[in-house]
């Protein structure tokens, strides 16, 4: 059994999440309730701070017409009513999917490496930068990744592909061992 | 694999990327007004072009959106991706 | 020690003589050192002889020194599962304990029964394969094919599964440099001086290329002043310590696909003595390069002339690289046959080193004053306008037969020379396959009568020999141009270099290879492509029979196929076409060169897609329960279904029946999470929906579900499932498990596509929800005490309602909907809540002897019933009203997606299948699914059948078979007998409605 922990992966801490999918409108309405301008350009991520000390909300960049927004669980409540509340008048589809998915955190040395062993994007610095996200492939696996750092990234994937996910990185990462 | 410019993205690998057919295939707006053959051509008749190609792709593995590319069939060159709704770049043929 | 290391040289060499290295080759125990290949170690001991030829079993020995080499395949065998059959003995590099074994000899590669094709070979002539075809099949198959393949064949595959590992990497960068050689290093070092990104791979153990065949003597080339040897040692040293730049040694560029894509195999332990256990044996890369340099070199070209494959003839390349690189003589007496000035060099270094060359016959009217003057200097004679008519020798060439040639053709002044060495050299033939593989357009190059590539298709840049350059200084200061251009191209900054050099070099350029012959026939033993065995009698065969297009002479002859691609044979069969046609060589075409440059394993392009990783393995939330509880898992699609629970030695018939039973009697419980889920929220959800299935939803109230059909634009059912109204403007859909991603894909099309003014989203809610179904007349009674904030009466929550409460203390959506024709309901909990929400239930189940039931049970439940499967009662040619669901189409709907197709004449005639039910007389009598049904019985074949059973089951609760079957005008039918023909006899069957329970459907309504 590989020590996932060495290769620099574990679990992110239990999070809650929403897709918004909407309008301009949709989108400046939500900024507000958020605390700060949602992303507009590609791969971007917003964040801004959450109700609890010391966390934040991050918004993520997905498609020209959607944005997730995760958030610790403490939070959740908080920034759910928020965002209700905000867009009540304008129409949007604010929909939950925190249990759809399952957040990992890849903080090792090279934690790009590892990814590009499947990944086909281009995982440099200068390509992605801290604080891009997007939507690609791990592999057979569909995936959200934002990288956080300059050696950190948050990966996020289907619930039921985590087990693949997480086998997939443990393998790759015992070429790092070897 | 290509190389491909979502319009919304910018340049990503073939595999985030489904094929969706060829573009400019507009559903009739009324489908009980064509007729029998202008229905059957709506649905089963498509170009098969040695050169430009006006083609859907969807970003299905990244933003999710359709949009249109005019590749070269025989090169694979993309000359140009644009998004839904905008006139073929190169004013070719579109039905 | 049998063979003493005779061909040896006391110094010099890149090979560390402080190392040692045993191996065996056919079980015979030899000894080399660190940086010998096989091929150079044996060698060393004047072993030759490597292999026997692919069709006529002709005694081989190494024609080349690399990637080239034609004859010596050996396999190399580390034990019983690690047998790698047809690599090239040049390639493998020695580690202590190598076992290798020589290919196509029985029983002995001295003594090989097969080379009795040989004297037979008028019967393998080109074409033999497709002109065996043509025979019977049945002797095809029963005596030629086992004994051609005994016969002939590349090397046998290891019989047991790889135990090794595979690496596959992604890599990115600005300038992707192929071939480390001159060209190459210059162009890396020009390229990366700017800080870009630079990957330069090479198939070699060690970077250098043609320089690391330059001698360390005073004969060797200098560069910049130092000796090739320093300067190559530099110029790693600076691109190592680069931290932009990766290189990758023993890494095959095999090939060049669309937008600046390349594939790369590295080889990662194959020459290590005992590989770590968990280090990767391959890695794939596959690069996308801003700009591409190829910088591949070339590949030197034997000449074609009677008996030109005996062991111990070699290219002059080969005997160089082997004396500079390995410190090994190719022999004591050679004599070399050359149209290429570079050879010469050879021939004055193999003199240099001890070796007695016999003479130099130059096929050409001279070669360069320089090489000449060099060669006559040194005490070299020289023959020119020479050809060669045959030699002589069985495992080792022992003499050759020349004779003057005129200008008229005819041939003069015959002489035998005795030699133990043969050295060819017809001059020196660009590697271009990967440029070709990149479609890039190939020129011809009259002068030097070889293709260089012409018009890049990509963005490709050439350099080197590879681009038909000659000359060191040349190739470094291309190269060196060329990696700077391509970094600025490419965006980052390159930076120019020249180079100064000193050398004593000879052109590559050559003459065609194929040495004219007295007579008007040319002779049956010259080959052109030594590994598939091709001679020029066969290329004139081809001609005549009639094959004009020289793809087709390749596949009629097999010249330039399998692993070879043509590398020493490509340009000798083409001017051998051309001049017999009396055309150009471009008249006369290219054949494709394909992927890949070198053979790649199996394992290396399998990557990490094998074992438990070989697709997503996606668990349910019961997964872990069902695990515990015995369960037999099915696969659909990548999701682990539970199929059934086996109890004490049943088998799944018995199960099946158990678990039906219960639920008909009590209740049972279904995990059916993997059902897709669709959230369709906004202002126009309900005019979405209403637009895209069949059915309306407009009308649908809040808290209610309705079962949808989705059809595409022919008509035909896609889809279906249940559709809740949980809010005016947010539906949630749920599709089959095998349709979520389609068609949330088909609902995005249209959205986006043709409705983009409908403001609707759709999100995937598939993995957001647990779906655990509660099924039987129990059902109720088991969840009322679990459940808090909503009220389970039928009254209150009626078939086809749903709620909002909890269970326990998990949020729930509860929908009571069944497929099982029970009273049911599906409890939804968020994901995460799953496994527990599923435990809890089945606590409280207990009392009412509440069981799992899989796949298998809700298949023929939901059968007892008539409920279809999308995908199992229908094919992709089914109407809703074929599969009789015509009641779900809303009359009233001007238009939906399929709605014209169904007004179709075609739709509406006569005689389309219909779903209807089959009974056997035999109630034990389980139909086959997929069997066939005919009208009447006793038909001849060919048979009029007029449909097919889709499903069919034991019941147990009605005790006997039953069956769903798609049957032309089946409605019609009922009541009717039909017959089943099987191979036992015709089974004959009564049709029935679909519905065999409860047909009043009482118990749905509980
Ligand atoms: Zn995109």
């Amino acid at each position: 059994m590989i020590n996932l922990a060495s290769a620099g992966l574990v679990a992110a801490p239990e999070s809650r999440r929403w897709v918004l999918r909407g309008h301009a409108v949709a989108m400046a309405a939500a900024g507000a309730a958020f605390g700060s301008p949602l992303p507009t350009r590609a791969g971007e991520v917003a964040q801004a701070a959450s109700s609890i000390a010391d966390t934040a909300r991050a918004a993520l960049w997905l498609g020209p017409d959607e944005v997730w927004f995760i958030t610790p669980v403490e939070d959740g409540a908080a920034l759910e009513g928020a965002l209700r509340t905000a867009l009540a008048a304008v129409p949007h589809a604010l929909v939950d999917i925190s249990h759809r998915q399952v957040g990992l955190l890849l903080q090792g040395t090279d934690p790009a490496w590892l990814l590009n062993a499947v990944c086909p994007l281009d995982l440099s610095l200068a390509a992605f930068p801290v604080n891009c996200c997007t939507r690609t492939l791990f592999n057979k696996a569909e995936i959200v990744l934002w990288r956080t750092g300059p050696a950190a990234f948050r990966l996020e994937t289907g619930r039921s592909f985590s087990g693949y996910v997480v086998g997939l990185l443990a393998e790759i990462a015992r070429e790092q061992a070897a | 694999m290509l190389l491909i410019h979502c319009p919304y993205c910018g340049q990503r690998p073939e595999l985030e990327f489904r094929h969706g057919g060829q573009a400019h295939v507009a559903r009739p707006a009324d489908p009980s007004a064509t007729s029998i053959d202008e229905w059957a051509d709506y649905l089963y008749l498509r170009e098969n072009p040695k050169g430009l190609h006006a083609e859907r792709w969807r970003h299905v593995h990244g933003c999710g959106r359709f949009f249109n590319a005019l590749r070269d069939t025989t090169t694979d060159v993309f000359v140009s991706t644009y998004r839904c709704g905008e006139p073929r770049p190169d004013g070719g043929s579109a039905r | 020690m049998n063979h003493p290391l005779l061909f040896r040289t006391p110094t010099g060499g890149r090979v560390d003589r402080s190392r040692t290295l045993r191996f065996t080759f056919d079980g015979q125990a030899y000894q080399g050192y660190a940086g010998d290949t096989l091929a150079s170690a044996l060698l060393a001991h004047g072993v030759h002889l490597m292999g026997r030829s692919f069709k006529y079993h002709r005694p081989r020995g190494l024609l080349a020194a690399g990637a080239e080499e034609p004859n010596a395949l050996v396999a190399v065998i580390r034990d019983a599962a690690r047998r790698t059959p047809n690599l090239r003995a040049t390639q493998v590099e020695l580690y202590d304990g190598l076992i290798a074994e020589s290919q196509n000899r029985w029983p002995s590669l001295a003594f090989d029964v097969g080379a009795i094709n040989d004297f037979l070979s008028p019967l393998f002539p080109a074409g033999f394969y497709y002109k065996t075809f043509m025979w019977p099949r049945q002797a095809w198959h029963r005596v030629f094919e086992p004994v051609v393949r005994q016969a002939a064949g590349l090397g046998e595959p290891p019989t047991l599964p790889d135990p090794d590992r595979y690496a596959q990497r992604y890599a990115h960068c600005d300038v992707l440099v192929v071939g480390a050689g001159p060209a190459g290093l210059a162009a890396a070092l020009a390229a990366s001086a700017g800080g870009g990104r630079v990957v330069l791979c090479d198939e070699q153990p060690e970077l250098g290329g043609a320089l690391l065949d330059e001698p360390a003597s005073s004969l060797g080339a200098s560069i910049n002043g130092q000796p090739a040897s320093r300067w190559l040692a530099d110029a790693v040293a600076t691109l190592s310590a680069r931290p932009n730049v990766t290189l990758l040694p023993r890494t095959t560029c095999f090939g060049y696909f669309a937008h600046n894509m390349l594939s790369l195999n590295q080889r990662l332990t194959e020459h290590l003595a005992a590989p770590a256990p968990q280090a990767p044996r391959e890695r794939l890369w596959q690069v996308r390069a801003r700009e591409v340099v190829l910088a591949t070199g070339a590949i030197e070209r034997p000449l074609v002339f009677p008996g030109n494959d005996r062991p111990g003839m070699l290219l002059a390349s080969a005997a160089r690289s082997l004396l500079n690189r390995h410190g090994v003589k190719v022999g004591s007496r050679v004599v070399l046959v050359t149209g290429c000035d570079a050879a010469y060099i050879t021939a004055l270094e193999l003199q240099a080193a001890g070796v007695t060359v016999v003479r130099i016959l130059d096929t050409r009217p001279a070669a360069a004053e320089h090489v000449t003057r060099a060669a006559l200097a040194a005490g070299l004679m020289v023959s020119a306008n020479v050809t060669v008519l045959g030699t002589s020798g069985r495992r080792r060439v022992t003499g050759l037969t020349l004779a003057r040639l005129a200008a008229t053709g005819e041939v003069s002044d015959r002489e035998s020379l005795a030699c133990d060495t043969v050295l060819m050299s017809g001059g020196y033939t660009p590697t271009v396959h990967l440029f070709s593989q990149s479609r890039g357009q190939l020129r011809f190059d009259a002068a030097q009568q070889v293709f260089v590539p012409g018009v890049s298709a990509e963005r490709e840049h050439s350099a080197g020999a590879c681009r038909g350059t000659d000359g060191l200084r040349s190739t470094l200061d291309e190269g060196a141009a060329v990696g700077a251009a391509a970094a600025f191209a490419a965006g980052s900054r390159g930076v120019l270099a020249s180079y100064t050099v000193q050398a004593l070099e000879g052109s590559l350029r050559g003459q065609p290879g194929v040495l004219p012959q007295p007579g008007s026939h040319p002779p049956a033993r010259a080959f052109v492509d030594f590994q598939n065995d091709v001679t020029s009698k066969d290329l004139a065969l081809a001609m005549r029979e009639g094959f004009e297009s020289v793809e087709h002479i390749k596949r009629y002859t097999t010249n330039g196929m399998a692993t070879d691609q043509g590398k020493t044979s490509n340009m000798n069969a083409l001017g051998f076409v051309a001049k017999s046609k009396a055309i150009t060589v471009p008249q006369a075409g290219l054949t494709t060169f394909r992927m890949p440059y070198t053979p790649v394993t199996f394992g290396s392009l399998a990557g990490y897609d094998r074992g438990d990783l070989f697709d997503p393995v996606r668990p349910t939330p019961s997964h872990d329960w069902a695990v515990a509880h015995g369960v037999v898992f099915e696969d659909v699609g990548l999701w682990k279904r539970a199929r059934y629970f086996p109890r004490d030695g049943e088998d799944m018939h018995a199960a099946v029946d158990r678990e039906c039973l219960a639920v008909r009697a009590s209740v049972g419980l279904f995990d059916a999470s993997t059902l897709g889920k669709i959230a369709v929220v906004g202002p126009d959800a309900a005019t979405f929906l209403n637009r895209l299935y069949v059915n309306n939803f407009s009308t649908l109230a809040v808290g209610k579900c309705r079962y949808g059909i989705l059809t595409r634009e022919d008509g035909f059912v896609y889809d279906d499932g249940v559709i809740a109204r949980l809010a005016d403007e947010h539906f949630h859909v749920t599709t089959t498990t095998g349709g979520a991603a389609r068609v949330l894909q088909m609902m995005e099309d249209y959205l986006q596509t043709e409705w983009s003014d409908l403001q609707v989203w759709l999100t995937s809610t598939t993995e957001q929800w647990a779906v655990i179904a509660v099924q039987g007349p129990k059902a109720r009674e088991v969840l009322a005490p679990l459940v808090s904030g909503l009220n389970l009466s039928a009254s209150e929550l009626p078939h086809m309602a749903l709620a909002h409460g909890h269970l326990g203390d998990i949020p729930m959506l509860l929908m009571r909907v069944s497929f099982t024709g029970e009273l049911g309901y599906e409890i939804n909990v968020p994901s995460g809540h799953g496994q527990r929400a599923w435990e809890m239930v089945w606590a409280a189940g207990q009392a009412y002897g509440m069981t799992p039931y899989g796949t298998e049970a809700m298949h023929v439940l939901r059968a007892e019933k008539g409920y279809v499967i999308v995908g199992q009662e229908t094919d992709g040619t089914a109407t809703p009203d074929d599969a009789g669901l015509s009641w779900a189409i809303a009359k009233s709907k001007a238009d939906f997606v399929g709605k014209r197709s169904l007004a179709r004449p075609t739709m509406l005639a006569t005689g389309r299948k219909q779903l209807v039910g089959l009974r056997t007389v035999d109630p034990r009598l389980v139909l086959e699914e997929g069997a066939q049904v005919a009208a009447t019985p006793n038909q001849k074949v060919p048979m009029r059948l007029i449909g097919h059973v889709t499903s069919s089951y034991h019941s147990a609760v009605l005790g006997h078979s039953i069956a769903l079957a798609m049957v032309a005008d089946g409605r019609a039918r009922i009541g009717q007998t039909l017959y089943v023909p099987m191979p036992e006899g015709e089974i004959p069957v009564t049709v029935t409605t679909t519905v065999f329970y409860d047909t009043a459907g009482a118990r749905l309504h509980d």
